[in-house]
């Protein structure tokens, strides 16, 4: 028999492993800390080096009652929709994701408007509430989001929460706020290697750790640009597996949110009678784009619904089965 | 090893410059080879031992074959690449759901519709299913061929015939040859009597063996027996495994040129779910685990994929994943160019102009869908390129923007004369509104910035018409 060749690669450097969480022995509150990153190779080539850390799955919560998740999101925690805390509590206890994902939407000054104040005290009842390891993402207004983390951040100090985003035009308040308060940071950039790597170097110089850094290079739907998407990441990750420091971070998918957004996962029965049964459509479009993003590199994906997450769970099980896995 | 360079072309060419191939310079030939623009058969003065020395790199890494016949004939193969940003993934892995020889009769004919409806409309294609993979399941031979004959007059998907016995095999074959279906498949057991039956009729053949070391040594065998198209399924123990598996497989058949493994990939999805998960699963956990697995192999390197869920909801992820992947990242993907609606658009609604790059377009109708303002979206056909390119290339100047908002009769639809531009052209605005006498309001610089603008600007002119009812 011919003796094949080896196809293994040696890659120069590893991802960053960042922890999200700390227990009581770290200073913190939460009942465990999840570590995501740390791989020394693309994913799932357990042939060729570890994943220390699978990649981890977080729920959403918003901070209002959301007006535009369809049925089939609301459904589940109808009942709860109204109470951070309460809905927090059932996606800890019922739903079982790695992380709990608290978006604070109702903070945009084009809707609902709420002060800083109140997405304090919604962060505080979400914290006393769970014991995941959280992750705070703004409303998207630049301005907006510059008010509302100091009180956010510093209500959750020593927690090593997920703040985000930051982009090239907002990072100094995060990164400060990152550094006093013990959080990690989401660094957000447009579908493009260089600008990702700008906004990680303007961070950095700003004083802020590289390896507190996630990378959140946009999201886009299975079937609307995922593609794009899929080729920045992968790019990103073997630029980072390379040598590349300033882009050898985890990257994180925004999942849910664009998910949802797109007709393959809301359309009723009679708008797309052939594409079959909406209750299984919606969480498998949201599932299917979760684990396309996974391959291409993603280490932490932010889902809706409890079956995509539990979907999303399993396939991630099924890979790293034969994995030198840490976690 | 992997790709040839000019220079290394040029050292075993006669470099006299005759011009005898076409082109001026023995070095620009040299590129056109190297870049397989040309072969080397293109010079008529190359040495047998130039020929000898580039022989083997001339070949492609990875075979190229066909399945099916008339207006079905699909392509696999032919990779050059491991990740899609380096050049382009060439053919899309061909996509079958497997039909029981074994079911009974109503059953079967249900499975068989349900296949059929497989398929969907995706910016402008039909995507689908694209073959029938008839599993033998323990059947004798008078079934499995009237099975497969019944099918082939049934359907004009491509057929996989799955037996590994050649004499239940071989009567099935000589009925559907001219259908030219895929053997499946070979093993160390019955290799030399399905090689005979793939040769007989100029058939491509899976070959099945445990492992990368024996699939790569049964290959050999079988191509000693003349077997032209073959398919490599190295049988993976669990889903994890078969992603690894692939993996290998594309690198030593692209960078170490292993002739032996430079063949298209198989992978019984069906088969490797059940291997890996509980088989007391629900269906809809097992329709679910397949979509999954499916995903993973369109991200790694499948050429054909055999599912057993005919699920619409489990498949769709699965043909859309594959659409997207395979598309060509040099080439920008486009949108048709027409007036889209988002929401119900009334004659209050909003008219914003962008260009048909679907990233831009994508974007922007993601941006105003969120907003939940309703608007109308003039697409101008900018052959691809994003708003500041087209500006730049002159594909979105002051009268095509006119001319396609007429065309596309977007003012007709509104009680309005505003149309609201991109950012990133402010400097169109005086223009357009001095051709159209329309009013024009520059948009935000990002999409980002689209629903506050929306709802700023939509504020704004509400306010002034109760202002002028008022009055």
């Amino acid at each position: 028999m011919t003796l094949l060749p080896q196809v293994r690669r040696n890659w120069a450097r590893t991802i960053h492993a960042v922890t999200i969480g700390a227990t009581p022995e770290d200073g913190g509150t939460r009942s465990c800390t999840v570590t995501i990153g740390g791989t020394s190779a693309m994913p799932f080539h357990h042939f060729e080096g570890t994943m220390p850390h699978r990649p981890a799955v977080a729920m959403e919560i918003t901070d209002i009652p959301p007006t535009d998740w369809p049925e089939a999101l609301r459904a589940p925690i109808a009942d709860v929709m109204s109470d951070p805390a309460a809905w927090a509590a059932r996606v800890e206890n019922d739903f079982q994701p790695d992380l709990l994902c608290v978006r604070l939407a109702g903070c945009d000054p084009n809707g609902a408007n709420r002060t800083p104040e109140e997405a304090a005290a919604v962060a505080v009842a979400v914290r006393d509430a769970v014991g995941l390891p959280l992750v705070i993402w703004g409303c998207g207004d630049l301005d907006k989001d510059a008010e509302v983390f100091p009180a956010v951040a510093e209500a959750l100090a020593g927690e090593r929460c997920l703040l985000g985003t930051i982009s090239e035009k907002n990072y100094r308040t995060l990164t400060a706020l990152g550094t006093a308060y013990g959080h990690r940071v989401i660094a957000e950039s447009p579908v493009d290697i260089n600008m990702a790597k700008q906004v990680n170097i303007l961070a950095i110089d700003a004083g802020f750790p590289e390896d507190r850094l996630v990378i959140y290079p946009t999201t886009g739907a299975l079937g609307y640009g995922i593609e794009y998407v899929v080729s920045i990441m992968e790019r990103l990750r073997i630029g980072g597996l390379k040598g590349d420091r300033l882009v050898s971070m985890p990257i994180v998918g925004d999942i849910g949110r664009e998910a949802w957004g797109v007709k393959e996962a809301r359309a009723t029965l009679e708008e797309a009678p052939g594409w079959g049964d909406p209750a299984m459509r919606g969480p498998a479009w949201e599932a299917a784009t979760a684990l396309i993003y996974i391959h291409a590199g993603a280490d932490l994906v932010i889902l809706r619904h409890p079956d995509a997450v539990c979907d999303a769970k399993a396939a991630i099980n099924q890979l790293m089965a034969g994995a030198t896995d840490g976690s | 090893m992997a790709k040839l360079s000019g220079i290394e072309v040029y050292k075993n060419l006669p470099r006299t410059n005759c011009g005898d191939c076409g082109l001026p310079t023995c070095m620009a030939f040299a590129m056109q080879v190297a870049s397989k623009k040309r072969a080397l058969d293109g010079c008529p003065h190359v040495s047998d031992e130039a020929r000898a020395a580039l022989g083997d790199a001339q070949v492609p890494p990875m075979a190229t074959l066909s399945l099916g016949s008339g207006d079905r004939v699909l392509t696999i193969g032919g990779e050059t690449v491991m990740h899609r940003h380096e050049e382009r993934f060439q053919h899309p892995p061909i996509l079958a759901v497997g039909l029981s020889a074994a079911l009974g009769d109503a059953e079967f004919a249900e499975r068989l519709d349900a296949i059929e409806a497989l398929t969907f409309e995706r910016v402008g294609r039909t995507i689908g299913v694209d073959a029938i993979a008839i599993r033998h399941d323990g059947v004798d031979v008078d079934r499995y061929g009237a099975v497969v004959t019944r099918i082939a007059a049934a359907t004009d998907r491509v057929l996989l015939l799955l037996c590994d016995d050649p004499h239940v095999l071989a009567p099935a074959v000589a009925a559907v040859a001219d259908r030219k279906p895929l053997l499946v498949a070979a093993t160390e057991a019955n290799a030399d009597a399905m090689a005979s039956v793939a040769c007989q009729y100029g058939l491509p053949l899976v070959l099945k063996a445990s492992g990368i070391d024996r699939t790569a040594a049964l290959s050999e065998r079988i191509a000693a027996a003349g077997v032209r198209g073959l398919l490599l399924d190295p049988s993976p123990s669990h889903v994890a495994d078969a992603v690894g598996v692939m993996i290998q497989l594309r690198r030593l058949a692209l960078e170490q040129r292993v002739r032996s493994l430079g063949f298209p990939t198989y992978v019984d999805v069906g088969g490797l779910v059940d291997a890996t998960l509980d088989l007391d699963l629900d269906a809809d956990a097992r329709a679910t685990a397949e979509m999954m697995a499916g995903l993973s192999f369109v991200m790694r390197y499948a050429g054909v994929m055999v599912l057993d869920t005919i699920e619409p909801w489990a498949v769709h992820p699965i043909v859309t994943a594959r659409q997207d992947v395979y598309t060509d990242p040099q080439v920008p993907n486009e949108v048709e160019a027409k007036l889209y609606e988002i929401g119900h658009p009334g004659p209050e609604a909003p008219v914003l102009v962008t260009t048909n790059f679907a990233l831009t377009y994508f974007t922007v109708a993601g941006e105003v869908a969120n907003s939940k303002v309703p608007c109308f979206i003039c697409v101008v056909d900018t052959e691809g390129m994003g708003v500041l390119n087209a500006y730049a290339d002159d594909r979105l100047t002051v009268d095509r923007v006119v001319a396609v908002v007429r065309e596309q009769g977007a003012m007709d639809r509104v009680n309005h004369s505003r149309l609201i531009i991109p950012g990133l052209v402010a400097r169109m605005r005086m223009g357009i509104e001095e051709v159209s006498g329309w009013q024009v309001i520059v948009g935000p610089d990002s999409a980002a910035g689209i629903p506050h603008f929306l709802h700023t600007v939509q504020s704004q002119y509400q306010a002034e018409a109760d202002t002028e009812a008022a009055g």
